[in-house]
């Protein structure tokens, strides 16, 4: 299955900086399930890279995905 | 220029063979902006006067302050009150006095920003809000300026060049983040806290984009974000792409810039979008304003006091391309639709439009006329 990785606040939401989902056939598939296993990802604000490379549409998962999660930082 | 470049200061990066005295000398003619002399701005600042960029500007209207001094190493206790931009500077000439230093000791702010970013070839953003970051991005976007971006949370950081012209068509800030987070959204480094070699290493990394921009060598993170992990000494890279409908979301020219407001953009979710009867009619007699009646068709009482359009909530996703005023006055019955129809609104136009809702509805509104 894909595996997830986790930037920034958003491994407080999810108390972890990777995790798994199993049976997510593309990336809108994975935010609904994401969204409905961690409530909280819903209102926060990520960009999504599938196999290191930020994605705008809907994107094809294959088991050996890597998808990264990356919030927003305002710190300077 | 030739002298300069073979000074002694230099020979150590000059006898780099990727380097070497041509890229000593596109440094000593290279004019730089950093925007926030802090956490980030010190050791960006520090490494480009060191290395002899030949013209720097600062922009920073802060003071120094004790709490700044863990991580922001330009400054000593004696500098507390004093402002960054005017020691930052007293600093960098004392290191090298061969470059020419420019203060802007103010806060950044869309009247001054465009004036300001004209007069160098590549920005730095080392700022500490989304206000500001949004702002700056959009200015390098209308002004066709290279942007070099660091940002930092806790114990990660954020690298990345955006708005370079070599991408075609090139990649700015919002095709990764097209909307600011709401205030309080996500925390910032008086809110969440900091360990003070963080901002000194993701600093350090812009400054060597930077170098490695201006010299022309090696592989810059243009259009690509690096994360680095201070915990875990870990670094990932993404490739970044221009997002559709993003360009829409930046002001279509200087005139529009200058009137948009940033703050408003980051305010607290749900808060300022309300306003109540009397600055609503304040806004109407305004004028260059829009009121939209979100309510469905047939409701009552019928308005018939101002100008209006109707867009019932019901299609309201569907129509709202259709609202070409900039300043946009939502209504319904008791006020719980509109809030609806304005929050959808500033998702699809983003910072182009002001956007506000009448609290209690036309129920209210009519009531206190009445009284």
């Amino acid at each position: 299955m894909p595996q997830i990785i986790v930037f920034g606040q958003l491994t407080d939401l999810v108390q972890s900086s990777s995790i798994a989902i199993p049976d997510v056939p593309d990336t809108d598939a994975l935010r609904k399930a994401l969204t409905s296993q961690f409530p909280a990802l819903a209102t926060a604000k990520f960009a999504i890279a599938v196999d290191q490379q930020i994605i705008t549409t809907n994107t094809l998962l294959t088991e050996k995905s890597t998808v990264a999660l990356l919030p927003p930082f305002s710190g300077g | 220029m030739a002298h300069k470049a073979n000074n002694e200061r230099y020979q150590r990066q000059v006898l780099l063979r990727q380097f070497g005295l041509e890229g000593q000398q596109k440094l000593l003619q290279a004019r730089v902006l950093m925007i926030g002399a802090g956490g980030l701005g010190c050791p960006v600042l520090q490494y480009l006067a060191a290395a002899g960029v030949g013209h720097i500007g600062i922009v920073d209207g802060d003071v120094v302050s004790m709490s700044n001094l863990h991580r922001q190493v330009l400054y000593t206790e004696q500098d507390i009150g004093s402002l960054k931009a005017e020691m930052a500077c007293k600093r960098l000439l004392e290191m090298n006095p061969d470059i020419q230093v420019t203060t802007h000791p103010i806060y950044i702010s869309p009247s001054n920003a465009l004036a300001i970013l004209r007069e160098y070839e590549i920005i730095i953003d080392g700022t500490d809000n989304f206000a500001t970051r949004y702002m700056i991005n959009d200015a390098c976007v209308l002004l066709d300026k290279i942007l070099v971006y660091g940002a930092i949370a806790q114990f990660e950081g954020q690298v990345a060049i955006f708005n370079h012209p070599s991408g075609v068509p090139a990649v700015n800030y919002r095709d990764l983040f097209p909307h600011p987070p709401a205030a309080g959204e996500v925390l910032n480094c008086a809110e969440a806290g900091v360990l003070g070699v963080l901002p000194g290493i993701i600093g350090t990394m812009m400054a060597n984009e930077t170098i490695k921009l201006i010299a022309g060598i090696g592989k810059p993170l243009i259009h690509q974000m690096l994360t680095y992990h201070a915990l875990t000494n870990t670094t990932y890279t993404i490739g970044l792409q221009v997002a559709p409908g993003t360009r829409a979301l930046i002001p279509k020219d200087a005139a529009t810039f200058r009137e948009t407001n940033y703050e408003w953009l980051c305010r607290p979710a749900g808060a300022i979008f309300e306003i109540d009867g009397d600055r609503f009619r304040e806004l109407l007699e305004s004028g260059g304003v829009v009121a939209i009646d979100v309510r469905e068709t047939g409701e009552i009482p019928e308005v018939t006091a101002f100008l209006h359009q109707q867009i019932p909530l019901s299609v309201f996703k569907d129509r709202m391309a259709e609202i070409t005023a900039d300043t946009v006055l939502l209504f319904c019955q008791s006020g719980k639709r509109s809030p609806q129809a304005a929050q959808q609104l500033a998702d699809y136009f983003g910072s182009s439009k002001s956007i506000y809702s009448l609290q209690g509805g036309i129920l209210q509104y009519e009531h206190h006329k009445k009284d």
